[in-house]
């Protein structure tokens, strides 16, 4: 495989990086990953949004977190999880920013370009995006978005109207064959577009549903929820969206709702999407309720993962070994896809509000709880 | 502990220059405390960080422990 070609989902995986509402676990699986074991926690009682391991050391981990009083920060780890330091220079705004903002919290990490082996990029609520050129030590606004002509515009500003703990960037992807081609994902916005590393952007949202805009056919406004792209296949991204769920192929400008095809009595409402790092056209959801005043639970109380095998034009139930009635929520940020075993299936894992950890090593067939009685799962990521 | 400053600002910059990083745990980019931080200064809550320390000897900066 081409170097550049390299992503998150291609980590071998036998380890589960788990960040919750009270600290941060790591999970580690048996050779034959039917068994694991829990490391942890670490910074108990911290709000800890997204744990990730740099696939271009595999040493390197970065960690999201806050506490209620302190304020948002990143820590870092060179040594896999062992020790950790915070960042001199935590994400924040320039003072005496135009719009007054202060970073809420650092809600999503994403490793830079692998030509770039020192740079991270950080999604923040309010919706910044942030980059750091030493490896998760400094870290200075991205002007070129944050300060963009169209930033309040695009981005809802003042953020009042925005997800219950406020409007947030994620998302952040990086074209394996150009580290000045990225998009990003903001809840209260939509997808966005540079070309240019960062100094332009341009919303891309065509065919995304907006249905809580009376005029629901917006150039931006929309509020995806998560948006992946193929690490094989740069030129296609999928996005879990408020409104349904959606497939790219660039150039085309324009989303097809590959969610129509789900079945009518699940709808296409969640949070997650996850891709199969070796098959362009598979893709898992987890479908949840999104109906009356959205309980975010799965339809009927009944968890099932949903895959694609045909790039959505079909969809085929997997819930083998889930249990019967589940009242949960799987994050944006809290399903993974590792290759534990090269050549074999593909192992997919999510985790839930209600502090499980599900499992399955033949790519959702069946599942089986890897940990339980964690605090509320926010972000599960393999390592 | 001990700082100096004849602000409130300027103490907490002395405290940073003792403890780097800590002052960003107290204080936003924005030079407004944090939501669940209090100072008080002779026995006032204090929210302005120009407010002068001509004659105080004794800050007191608190942390609700918010969350849970």
């Amino acid at each position: 495989m081409n170097d550049n070609l390299r992503s998150s989902s291609e980590i071998v995986g036998r380890r589960l990086l788990v960040g919750t509402r009270k600290g941060a676990w790591i999970l580690n699986a048996s050779n034959d990953s039917r068994s694991w074991s829990a490391t942890g926690p670490a910074f108990l009682g911290h709000i800890i949004q997204h744990m990730v391991l740099d696939p271009r050391d595999t040493r390197t981990m970065l960690m999201a977190s806050k506490t209620g009083h302190l304020g948002p920060t990143v820590f870092r780890s060179t040594d896999s999880g062992a020790t950790w330091t915070e960042a001199s220079r935590p994400p924040a705004f320039h003072a005496g920013d135009a719009f007054g903002r202060s970073v809420r919290s650092v809600f999503w990490l994403t490793p830079g370009h692998a030509s770039q082996p020192d740079v991270w990029y950080a999604g923040a609520s309010p919706q910044g995006l942030f980059i750091t050129n030493d490896g998760g030590d400094t870290w200075s606004p991205l002007d070129g978005w944050n300060d963009h002509p169209m930033w309040g515009t695009w981005a809802e500003w003042p953020d009042v109207e925005g997800t219950p703990d406020g409007s947030m960037l994620h998302s952040i992807l990086i074209d394996p064959r150009d580290a000045s081609h990225l998009y990003i994902g903001l809840s209260g916005g939509g997808v966005f577009e540079s070309v240019d590393g960062g100094t332009d952007w341009r919303p891309m949202n065509a065919g995304c549903a907006a249905d809580f805009f009376p005029d629901p056919d917006v150039e931006f406004g929309h509020d995806p929820h998560c948006v992946r792209m193929h690490p094989l296949m740069p030129d296609r991204l999928y996005q879990q969206n408020h409104c349904g769920i959606y497939r790219i192929d660039r150039p085309a400008d324009r989303w097809v709702r590959i969610g129509d095809n789900m079945p009518r009595e699940i709808g296409d409402i969640g949070f997650p999407i996850e891709l199969h790092p070796h098959d362009p056209d598979t893709a898992w959801v987890f479908p949840m309720d999104g109906t009356d005043v959205w309980p975010r639970t799965s339809p009927d109380g009944v968890p099932a993962v949903y895959i694609t095998r045909d790039a959505g034009q079909s969809w085929t139930r997997q819930d083998g070994g889930l249990p019967e009635r589940g009242w949960f929520t799987v994050k944006r940020q809290a399903m993974c896809v590792a290759s534990p075993h090269p050549g074999e299936p593909v192992a997919i894992y999510f985790g839930t509000t209600s502090g499980e950890v599900w499992g399955s090593i033949d790519e959702g067939e069946s599942w089986e709880c890897v940990a339980a009685h964690l605090p509320e799962i926010y972000s599960l990521e393999s390592a | 502990m001990t700082a100096d400053g004849d602000t409130l600002a300027m103490l907490l910059k002395d405290l940073d220059r003792q403890f780097p990083g800590i002052t960003f745990r107290i204080v936003d980019e924005q030079s407004q405390l944090r939501q669940h931080m209090v100072i008080w200064i002779r026995n006032e809550r204090c929210r302005d960080l120009t407010t002068s320390l001509d004659g105080v000897d004794e800050v007191v900066i608190m942390q609700a422990l918010s969350g849970g």
